[in-house]
């Protein structure tokens, strides 16, 4: 098991406007790994994602608190949970299939789709009126591996 | 924080989307370019994405919610000048599929 070097959690209410203070600040939590842009960049957008389903469907009905923990480790390790105590979801691997959506025509039904591809791993645990929570894990590759050296 | 900005050539109608794409700008966004369309009779809407410094899967139900707006007005849409950042989003959505991607751009 790696060491963990820091850890931190917040959270805030279901406010769409939070969407983007949620993912501004697990990037600079994270920067303390030195990530590339591009890293940042991916974990900035399945954070988006993470959280908007919390809005828009966890807590469709009215506001709810959504709660975030990061975890960095020695080796380069992320691990991010986002979780709420909204309607949950009943079949997670239906919910996981790309384009599947319960949110309308503005939806895509990407979500989940970009997390998958855009972190190493995803692990969603669910139940119907208790809520939902995304562990999301990403390998930020060490500096000096980058350098090739 | 997002700005819209349309500029319009007779039939056609260039939107510059500048700022970020979520779920919360998306509504402004959609608004400003649904009323726009509606109101001068355009036939084709280009989306330009140059000026995007972060979009999620917000921004690809945008564009189909777009794409469908516009059949709506027996018109089209299409993307243009995708920065290459947002380059991986667009090639895993299925929005090449739609053609509302012109060639070459991601
Ligand atoms: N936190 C959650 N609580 C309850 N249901 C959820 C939650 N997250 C996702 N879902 C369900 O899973 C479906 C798929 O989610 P996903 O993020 O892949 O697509 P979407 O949110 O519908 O569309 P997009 O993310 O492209 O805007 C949602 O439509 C919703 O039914
Ligand atoms: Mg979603």
């Amino acid at each position: 098991m790696a060491q963990l070097k820091n850890e931190m959690k917040f959270e805030f209410i279901s406010k769409s406007a939070n969407e983007s203070f949620a993912r501004a600040t697990v990037a600079a939590f994270v920067a303390q790994l030195d990530p590339t842009i591009s890293e940042v960049a991916d974990i900035k957008t399945a954070i988006s994602e993470a959280v908007t389903n919390c809005i828009v469907h966890a807590y469709k009905n009215g506001l709810g608190t959504i709660y975030i923990s990061v975890k960095i480790f020695e080796n380069g390790q992320v691990i991010i949970k986002i979780r709420d105590k909204g309607c949950g979801i009943e079949n997670i691997s239906q919910a996981m299939e790309p384009l599947y959506t319960t949110g309308g025509a503005e939806r895509a039904g990407l979500g989940f789709a970009v997390m998958q591809s855009f972190m190493d791993n995803i692990k969603v645990t669910s139940k119907l009126e208790k809520g939902t929570t995304i562990t999301l894990t990403k390998n930020i590759i060490p500096r000096v591996a980058k350098n090739g050296q | 924080m997002v700005e819209v900005k349309i500029i319009k050539d007779e039939e056609s109608a260039t939107a510059f989307i500048k700022g970020d794409i979520d779920h919360h700008t998306a509504k402004d966004i959609r608004e400003q370019i649904d009323a726009y369309a509606q109101n001068n009779q355009i036939k084709l809407l280009k989306l330009d994405f140059s000026q995007v410094q972060f979009m999620d899967s917000s921004g690809i139900g945008l564009i189909m919610g777009r794409f469908k707006m516009m059949q709506m007005l027996k018109g089209k849409v299409t993307v243009i000048n995708v920065p290459s950042h947002l380059k991986r989003l667009i090639k895993i959505s299925g929005l090449l599929a739609l053609g509302v991607i012109e060639k070459g751009e991601v």
